[in-house]
């Protein structure tokens, strides 16, 4: 391809806005750790926060994290996996039925975590009777998961060779057996990959939180309990304690780490399903 | 596993693709039950005006509409070419090795929590904007932190339309000596477009329901901007700072403008739906 000026200029200007774009993510971590690194240590991870955070640790608040995204998964994969099913086996691609229940779903997607909030603060909170806990927390964020595992779980399945259906039947496999023996295991990594994406969402989310589970410090004793999440820490030491914000970077950092390690398995699980395809 | 447990998966399944996709009949069916009490009383038109003080009866939601989409449309300029750019330069510029870091640490920073982008932003930007243009908190710091957060979202999702481009379009512009700079503009971009506005709408939607980044940014003071330099207060923003203690119809108009941002998300959603094409 010869060069002519106006095309130096162009590939210059791509040069220049990723570079600036890469520096300014670099400029925020640099930040986040010069900030934070110091507070950081097996200590900070272990013991629990002292006044209101500025000192201690985020034991309990790590404790209230790693609840709540267990009640948002616990509850979302069984829904999630079925709905995903159902959608795959049941539903033609051009059905009435399935169409209707997939934008549904994508609507859903597309909602505003505070939406999924005052949801879940009128619906699990008030409603239910669960007030500001760990299960509400969990529930609403299990709303907010589940479109994003569902949509992730339905293409895995979509993309399981037929092949593998027709050997089940002729192998005279009812059903749910070709599911459960052969269908859903090809399919594993997409919903290992579907689950850690829906992790790593959970994890980052804040406003969903703060009228569902609540602000509560304390080491939680039950799902009934009030939990504060390490996102919500990290938002009310930055707005609400004055000299929080070393402890909050500290968390910012912990917090990044879990959300990128979510994101990394999900990405290894989603290459191991399209290496085993070409496999097959 | 026997001929009943077929029986039982379907209707079992269907149950749970049912129960997902009626999540979205009941969160809106609960944000408008919710809100009737501030509706029923003075209708639609007490919500048009621009003064908001909840407690004196005036719901004025204009100011705070207004604040919103200002806001995200300070994002979407800034994210959309610079995403774009990014996404030719990792696809058509940069030297494999590093189109494929670049990329990882886009997809590292569209995981980053949005409340970790609200802190740098708080802890970092906005004295910085101060020293230029005070108070720093404004609507154009929010603009920036979100914009910020959105363009890997937009950037990965141009990269993957841009990747999707047949090889013969792009070896047919070769083949016609078009320079680079055409090549990409006249035939990778328009041939992507569908997958790049699709990418921009998502990050518009983001940008209107980001709660977190906006409300530690933004300064969240109730008026009609007189310049980018003055602080707004958005509607996301508004729910979460005032839900902690609103009561009566206080409560009841914060679920309006709930409402309201799911009905946005919604119209913007079915207008990226349509942009798809059609497979029948």
């Amino acid at each position: 391809m010869h060069s002519v000026p106006g095309d130096r200029l162009f590939g210059l200007a791509l040069w220049g806005a990723a570079l600036s774009v890469a520096a300014v993510f670099a400029w925020l971590f640099v930040d986040l750790a010069r900030l934070g690194l110091g507070a950081l240590s097996w200590d900070f991870i272990t013991t629990a926060p002292e006044n209101a955070g500025r000192d201690g640790g985020i034991a309990s608040i790590l404790v209230s994290t790693l609840l709540i995204l267990g009640v948002a998964v616990g509850v979302a994969a069984p829904v999630g996996l079925g709905a995903a099913v159902w959608l795959n086996t049941y539903t033609r691609a051009g059905g009435g039925t399935g169409r209707r229940i997939r934008l549904a779903l994508d609507g859903l997607a597309g909602m505003p975590s505070i939406v999924f909030g005052l949801f879940g603060n009128a619906f699990f909170s008030v409603y239910l009777g669960l007030g500001f806990s760990i299960l509400s927390g969990g529930l609403t964020l299990a709303a907010m998961i589940l479109p994003v595992f569902i949509r992730t779980v339905e293409a895995g399945l979509g993309a399981v060779d037929d092949g593998w259906r027709r050997g089940a039947a002729a192998l005279g496999l009812t059903q749910s057996a070709a599911l459960a023996h052969v269908i859903l295991p090809a399919a594993a990594p997409a919903i290992g990959a579907g689950l850690m994406l829906g992790i790593g969402r959970a994890a980052a989310e804040t406003a969903a939180l703060i009228f569902t589970s609540g602000y509560v410090d304390r080491m939680p004793e039950s799902l009934s309990d009030s939990g504060r999440a390490l996102a919500v820490h990290i938002y009310d030491l930055s707005m609400n304690v004055a000299g929080g914000d070393t402890h909050a970077a500290a968390s910012a950092l912990v917090l990044v780490a879990l959300v990128a390690c979510a994101n990394l398995l999900a990405v290894a699980l989603s290459r191991r399903l399209l290496t085993r395809r070409l496999a097959l | 596993m026997n001929r009943s447990a077929d029986a039982l998966l379907a209707p079992l399944t269907a149950a749970m693709a049912g129960a997902a996709a009626l999540l979205l009949a009941g969160m809106l069916g609960f944000l408008l039950a919710e809100s009737w009490p501030a509706l029923a009383h003075g209708g639609w038109l007490r919500f048009v005006g621009l003064a908001w003080y909840p407690l004196e009866g005036h719901f004025g939601l204009a100011a705070m509409c207004i604040a919103t989409l200002a806001v995200a449309a300070l994002a979407i300029l800034l994210a959309a070419p610079l995403g774009l750019a990014c996404a030719l330069f990792a696809r058509f510029q940069a030297p494999p090795a590093l189109a494929a870091g670049f990329r990882g640490l886009l997809a590292l920073m569209a995981g980053v929590p949005s409340v970790v982008y609200g802190f740098w932003g708080l802890t970092v930007l906005v004295p910085l904007v101060a020293r230029w243009q005070p108070p720093g908190a404004s609507l154009f710091t929010a603009g920036l932190v979100l914009a910020l957060m959105i363009l890997p979202t937009v950037a990965l999702l141009a990269h993957a339309a841009l990747a999707a481009v047949p090889r013969s379009l792009l070896d047919g512009a070769a083949a016609l000596g078009l320079t680079q700079r055409a090549t990409l503009l006249k035939v990778a971009v328009p041939a992507a477009r569908r997958g790049i506005a699709g990418g921009v709408l998502l990050g518009l939607a983001r940008a209107l329901g980001e709660t977190m980044a906006v409300l530690m940014v933004a300064g969240n003071v109730v008026q009609l901007p007189a310049s980018v330099f003055d602080p707004v207060r958005v509607l996301t923003a508004n729910i979460a700072l005032e839900m902690a203690y609103a009561t009566g119809t206080h409560r009841a108009g914060l679920f309006v403008s709930g409402l309201l941002l799911a009905l946005l998300v919604l119209g913007l959603a079915w207008f990226a739906a349509r942009l798809e094409p059609r497979h029948a």
